[in-house]
């Protein structure tokens, strides 16, 4: 089971990272971060199959900043909207040199 | 280890491969909204997932945190900002779609009887292994890592803080 539970963490990993370099959309490059996340906490608990329940406190904390990150990161995207009157990604380039 | 039948490792195959293919569809959805719900659902199966790797509190709490608070957030921002209007998506009205959703109600309502039709044991007996569920992510959190639990506390009061100064309209 820990094999495939791996495999299926690192699978998920990388169509939350293709998400987030092809995406556009600021809410849809949030989401694909939590994607990953949660990839990890997959392989976090396969682990804890393995080397005690050590990992399944990790995953606990993982969702908390989980948690913490969604909602500052949503406020940012509810304040650059209001500036910008999008959330396409292409378009707010204030940073941009 | 604890060996599982093969019916275990058919299902465990099967939500990972739902997890998956929900992961693929919520990266290629134009619709804010419908990547969301394809996202939920892959965190649905994730929760199934960890129930069959024997962390029990760790599914209730995807189920709860993940899918019903953390991703309620995203769909209220996404209305919020009326973004969830994009032309050329609706409901299924397709063919295909359809047939395959009443594929995988079919298999669900076979897995459904076939479970069903297992034998019960005449008396319940207590599971040893699983009775201790929340104590044994409990113990390591409140002794090994307390300090780590209140540090938690401190950054989600910050993250609270910070997340009604960015979303007040004039602080």
């Amino acid at each position: 089971m820990v094999a495939e539970a791996l495999f299926f963490s690192a699978v998920l990993f990388t169509i939350g990272v293709i998400g987030v370099l092809t995406r556009r959309n600021a809410i849809i490059i949030f989401m694909a971060v939590e994607l990953m996340l949660n990839a990890v906490n997959l392989s976090f608990v396969a682990l804890s199959r393995l080397y005690g329940v050590t990992g399944q406190v990790f995953v606990i904390f993982v969702m908390a900043v989980a948690a913490a990150e969604a909602a500052v990161g949503l406020a940012i995207i509810i304040s650059i909207f209001r500036h910008h009157e999008t959330v396409d990604l292409q378009n707010i380039n204030l940073l941009k040199g | 280890m604890m060996h599982h039948g093969l019916f275990f490792q058919f299902n465990f195959y099967v939500f990972g491969l739902i997890a998956v293919a929900s992961a693929i569809a919520f990266v290629t959805r134009k619709s804010p909204v419908a990547a969301a719900l394809w996202l939920v659902n892959t965190m649905f199966c994730l929760a199934v997932l960890y129930v069959m790797l024997d962390a029990q509190f760790i599914g209730a709490v995807q189920v709860l945190l993940y899918a019903g608070a953390i991703m309620v957030v995203f769909l209220f921002v996404v209305m919020l900002l009326n973004l969830g209007h994009v032309p050329g998506s609706g409901d299924i009205r397709r063919l295909w779609p359809r047939l395959l959703a009443g594929a995988a109600g079919i298999v669900l309502l076979a897995e459904l009887s076939v479970l069903g039709r297992q034998q019960l044991p005449g008396e319940l007996v207590e599971p040893a292994a699983q009775s201790n569920v929340v104590t044994a992510v409990a113990g390591p959190l409140f002794n090994e890592y307390l300090l780590a639990f209140e540090v938690t506390s401190v950054l989600l009061l910050a993250a609270i803080i910070g997340a009604v100064v960015l979303a007040k309209r004039r602080v």
